[in-house]
């Protein structure tokens, strides 16, 4: 789960690491307000969506797709200035390396205090899955795509494992900020933030907390410019505020609506719709529908103990996809019975009324019974006897090459 | 011999008295799993019915591995207990016998409660945990075995063929696949989708290549991470099985979770291509369909001379 800028900026700041003075706007009058209330001759004027890129993004009109401003992210020196940005910004559509074509509506302004640079740094906190403890990675190559520095200059990017059993220990900080070339009050403010910063990311249950840029001021103290924070959805049970720090407009409202049923779906570009238990064979059948020359509309697993009625929201949540021309679906019955799916592809096939074709590929526990259900109904089911066949079966009835 | 599990290994099954716990103890009873009795905080002194015979329930690992002197346990804790229901059969199973197999098919346990889990394992050198985020482990029997997980142990029988998988459902499609060539399985693993886990592909691997029932090999990726391309460069060094495999997710757009927590492409690393070519590149012949895997499997058989 991902925060804004604004909220991850709040969260270091309660943690104890240095962040400017900011506020979170949503009208144009809080923005200036802002401006009035800071006190700060030059502020930062800054679009809030769930994204990178902000800054080299581009403002584009919703509707009418007209252009309206260059950057997401503005300095601007008077209250004018402010006026215009935030005029700008506020309910337009802003497109950025990461948001695709389609971009986010921006409905969440932060106007932030300035401060004098005198170095940009990276920095970046995260789980290290090979090694199985937490990462913290640091470059001297701040504000920059820090992917790019990885790939061309890796010897510019700092790393360190946390023992699990030992924490973040003290000589750990040190090394680190001497890698950045850091001395004096830079290296004390350095090795005290990133320790806060750990416990934070510990304590809040992070996935990414990455600052980019930090900065080092012309009087050498550190702050984070920037925030992108992620949260482990599987520890929501105990962080009861996440759900305050949800922006709902930022996720996709089918993907959230089928989580809530114990669904786990992702819209694609494609027209073959799936339902498919277990999230390896879902990937798999998506790989399968494209080997025989289809495009899949989704990644749908219904999980191991699926019932009829999540079959059938299923089999609703494919079919609002305008998209969609044909479904197939494939069961691989363990603890999910086989009959139980044909039960559920028949009663959802019956009141949506389906009119795209549907192969149906049944496998593993009670199948012959599963298979007796579907070939007694009068329903246009296609039965299919594997993944291959199954794939080959729904790419040529939609029209597709197999 | 089968790896880690054999065949009548004694299984402790934490949450034994949940929903979960107690359907798939059923299931394992019936199956043949030499199933000894379950641990409950709480519930320690009372009994549970399975396939109409009674197994005790104890409060603590301790007790339970004391009294029982099992090999294994198997979890089915809820998730926010989880971290701490395998720590507590690390520590259980480390003091008294100083080994012992925990099996966690939890799904949705906060990674950094794995991490700490994982690390707590791995200080304890004689203790193995497999998953979480898994179907289990099976090791099938002439009749019955020992099945420690939710897999369906009907489409299993007793062979040559050692199975390594990230996914559930996925590692049954390769179970089939083995059978429709009519070869068994000596050994089924699923290490879980999660992104911090306890046994990975380098360990079954290895454990595969030392046993004297594993002949072949089938091992099942999925994208994100590196573990794929790790256990490819480690197998070309030091494994002389046939190995078979499959990624799952070619089609999987980046930066999106496809339903396991780890199955994510970030920052453009841990793609199904990138997994495929590592694959290749240590001489693992790959099917591109998992329908194709029972294929793939004969002809390299056949090529080792196994056919």
């Amino acid at each position: 789960m991902n925060i804004h800028e604004y909220q991850g900026k709040a969260l270091l700041r309660a943690s104890g690491v240095p962040v400017l003075e900011g506020v979170h706007c949503t009208t144009v009058e809080q923005a200036l307000a802002a401006y009035d209330s800071l006190g700060s001759k030059v502020v930062a004027v800054k679009s809030q969506i769930h994204a990178g890129g902000r800054g080299k993004g581009t403002l584009y009109h919703p509707k009418s797709r007209e252009h309206i401003m260059d950057g997401g992210v503005k300095v601007a020196f008077s209250r004018d200035e402010v006026e215009t940005y935030a005029t700008n910004i506020l309910g337009h559509l802003l497109v950025t390396i990461q948001t695709g074509e389609e971009g986010k509506i921006v409905r969440n302004l932060y106007v932030e205090s300035g401060c004098d640079i005198a170095h940009e740094y990276y920095l970046a906190i995260l789980v290290d899955r090979e090694k199985k403890s937490v990462l913290i990675m640091a470059s001297t190559e701040g504000g920059v795509n820090i992917e790019e520095v990885a790939e061309h200059t890796p010897e510019k990017i700092h790393k360190i494992n946390v023992d699990p059993n030992a924490g973040l220990l003290g000589y750990q900080k040190r090394d680190l900020a001497m890698q950045l070339g850091l001395s004096g009050a830079a290296h004390k403010s350095f090795v005290q933030a990133i320790g806060k910063m750990y416990s934070m990311f510990l304590a809040n249950d992070c996935s990414m907390v990455e600052i980019n840029p930090l900065v080092r001021t012309t009087d050498d103290q550190i702050l984070a410019l920037d925030a992108k924070i992620s949260f482990d959805e599987n520890a929501e049970f105990r962080h009861k505020n996440w759900a305050d720090l949800r922006d709902l407009s930022e996720e996709e409202e089918v993907e959230i609506r089928a989580k809530e049923t114990g669904l786990s779906y992702v819209k694609l570009d494609g027209n073959i719709g799936c339902l498919v238990n277990g999230a390896g064979l879902a990937m798999a059948t998506m790989d399968v529908i494209k080997l025989y020359g289809g495009e899949p509309a989704n990644f749908l697993d219904v999980g191991g103990g699926a019932n009829e009625e999540q079959v059938k929201t299923a089999f609703s949540i494919i079919l609002e996809d305008p998209n969609v021309k044909g479904i197939l679906v494939n069961i691989f019955g363990g603890i999910m019975r086989c009959d139980i799916i044909a039960r559920g592809v028949i009663g959802a096939t019956q009141s949506l009324g389906l009119d795209v074709p549907l192969v149906v590929r049944l496998a593993g526990t009670n199948v012959e019974e599963g298979k007796a259900i579907l070939a007694a109904s009068t329903l246009n089911i296609h039965p299919a006897d594997d993944l291959a066949d199954g794939a080959q079966k729904i790419v040529s009835l939609i029209g597709g090459e197999a | 011999m089968a790896i880690w599990i054999e065949e009548d290994a004694k299984v402790i099954v934490q949450g034994i008295t949940g929903n979960q716990g107690m359907f798939h103890a059923d299931k394992m009873v019936e199956y043949g799993t030499n199933i000894v009795g379950g641990c409950t905080p709480g519930k320690g002194g009372q009994s549970v019915e399975l396939q109409g015979r009674s197994f005790p329930v104890w409060d603590s690992m301790f007790e339970a591995i004391a009294e029982t002197n099992a090999d294994a346990t198997v979890i089915y804790v809820p998730p926010p207990f989880a971290g701490e229901a395998i720590m507590e059969a690390a520590d259980a199973f480390d003091t008294i016998k100083g080994e012992g197999v925990i099996v966690c098919i939890t799904e949705g346990i906060p990674t950094l409660d794995m991490v700490r889990a994982v690390a707590f394992v791995e200080n304890r050198p004689g203790i193995r945990l497999i998953g979480p985020n898994c179907p289990g482990i099976i090791t099938p029997g002439e009749q019955g075995g020992a099945k420690i997980g939710i897999m369906p142990g009907h489409i299993h029988a007793k062979g040559r063929i050692g199975i390594v998988s990230k996914s559930g459902t996925l590692t049954y499609e390769a179970v089939a696949q083995t059978m429709s060539i009519g070869e068994g399985q000596s050994t089924c693993i699923g290490i879980g989708g999660d992104p911090v886990n306890g046994t990975g592909f380098i360990d079954c691997l290895s454990a595969f290549e030392a046993d004297p029932q594993t002949e072949a090999v089938v091992m099942i990726g999925e994208i994100g991470g590196t573990a794929e391309e790790e256990a490819a460069a480690w197998a070309k060094e030091h494994m002389s099985k046939p190995i078979v495999g499959f990624v799952a997710g070619s089609t999987a757009p980046p930066g999106k979770r496809m339903g396991h927590a780890g199955a994510i492409i970030s920052g453009g690393k841990g793609t199904a291509e990138e997994k495929f070519a590592a694959f290749e590149a240590a001489g693992i012949a790959c099917a591109k369909d998992p329908s194709e895997l029972g294929a793939v499997l004969l002809k390299a058989l056949q090529a080792n001379g196994l056919r």
